[in-house]
């Protein structure tokens, strides 16, 4: 039983970890003032998701700290899907990662919030209601670029049909899967994806865009088994440079 | 725009979500003022603009911007255009204002007076 919370514990984090990374690469550099503040805000959020998951393995089940398990483990311990690594591209990527990310995060923290471990309960509740706004940030922008100008629309289109098949990578299982749905400490990865494809497309639908295919359709796996893109270890390299330069420095 | 059936009339209360992406691409980027509430019953209090394309963004920045620290309960948002003000021509009208100290309650120091009556009161009593 404890791999397997163990298992979701890590996912979840570095899911959290390398998104927040990600999305905190615009910071000065946003389409406007207030989006790059909004931006980088729901960025530090996801880092802050990201340490209390830590927390929560070093606490319950003795792994490292959180500065350890975030910045000191090899790329391939990390169980982040590839849909997070991916570089953040142009806006319309990231907004339309944002959007499909959070909505999972949502439906997976609201199915937590029932949770047979209470530890991961009580963090669900709580951090729910951070990432409702940040679906609420990601459903509003959706919308009007979905309802302006005719490039705004066919960017976002572009960007929803590029990442689907990352985005359901989101839902790539883990082993003992049916464990965590058998003690209910989880729904499982197959019911939140059921969730999760009839809400955002529910949105995606609603905006006039297309709903990508999702049957017999590619989907990018391997990240929760460590297999990553190209694209990981470069991100871990820059983001522990300072780390890297005096391992024993004292902070 | 979907707006809830508020209890105030006044207000319109936003269901973001529930919004279809109305944004008016000629009044792109206007400025909206934003209120912040910290407690309920409190007033709101004007804390700056916000620049959106849509009633339900500016919300939506207004909470990143202003609510992302301290306790806020709610924001309102109004556009900038839809606020009335004096000219600055006219702003004369104030002018004397401050000097009229009769209208103020501190003008009037009737403590002693007050006092001395109500002594006299007691002891009549």
């Amino acid at each position: 039983m404890n791999t397997a919370t163990k298992d979701l514990l890590y996912k979840m984090a570095d899911d959290a970890f390398i998104i927040g990374h990600r999305n905190s690469e615009w910071t000065g550099i946003g389409p406007m003032l207030e989006e790059d503040l909004a931006f980088s805000s729901m960025a530090q959020d996801k880092i802050g998701h990201a340490w209390a998951l830590y927390k929560i393995l070093n606490e319950q089940f003795g792994e490292a700290d959180a500065d350890v398990l975030g910045f000191q483990r090899k790329a391939n311990d990390f169980k982040c899907c590839q849909f997070v690594e991916l570089p953040i591209g142009e806006y319309d990527f990231s907004l339309v990662r944002h959007f499909l990310f959070d909505h999972a995060e949502y439906l997976r923290y609201e199915a937590l919030s029932e949770s047979s471990f209470e530890p991961l309960a009580l963090l669900a509740k709580k951090i729910k209601s951070e990432i409702k706004y940040h679906t609420m940030h990601a459903d509003t922008l959706l919308r009007q670029l979905a309802n302006g100008s005719e490039e705004a629309k066919a960017r976002i289109q572009n960007a929803l049909n590029y990442s689907w098949h990352f985005a359901l990578g989101i839902f790539e299982e883990s082993s003992a899967e049916n464990e965590l749905i058998s003690n209910k400490v989880f729904i499982g990865e197959d019911a939140l994806k059921s969730q999760w494809i009839e809400k955002v497309s529910s949105i995606i639908d609603a905006a006039g865009l297309k709903v990508p295919v999702t049957e017999n359709t590619k989907i990018i796996l391997g990240g929760r088994k460590g297999t990553h893109s190209e694209y990981l270890q470069p991100l871990l390299t820059e983001m522990t440079e300072v780390l890297a330069s005096d391992p024993n420095a004292e902070w | 725009m979907e707006t809830n059936k508020s209890l105030d009339p006044r207000v319109q209360r936003l269901n973001i979500g529930a919004q279809n992406g109305e944004a008016n691409i000629e009044t792109h980027l206007v400025t909206w003022e934003v209120f912040h509430q910290e407690k309920k019953g409190k007033q709101a209090v004007h804390v700056g603009i916000v620049h959106a394309s849509s009633p339900e963004l500016a919300l939506v920045y207004a909470k990143e911007v202003y609510g992302r620290r301290g306790k806020t309960t709610n924001l309102w948002v109004v556009k900038t255009s839809d606020i009335f003000t004096f000219t600055p021509e006219d702003e004369d009208v104030f002018n004397t204002a401050p000097e009229k100290l009769y209208r103020e309650a501190g003008y009037y120091k009737v403590r002693d007076r007050i006092e001395a009556f109500q002594k006299r009161n007691k002891e009549t009593a």
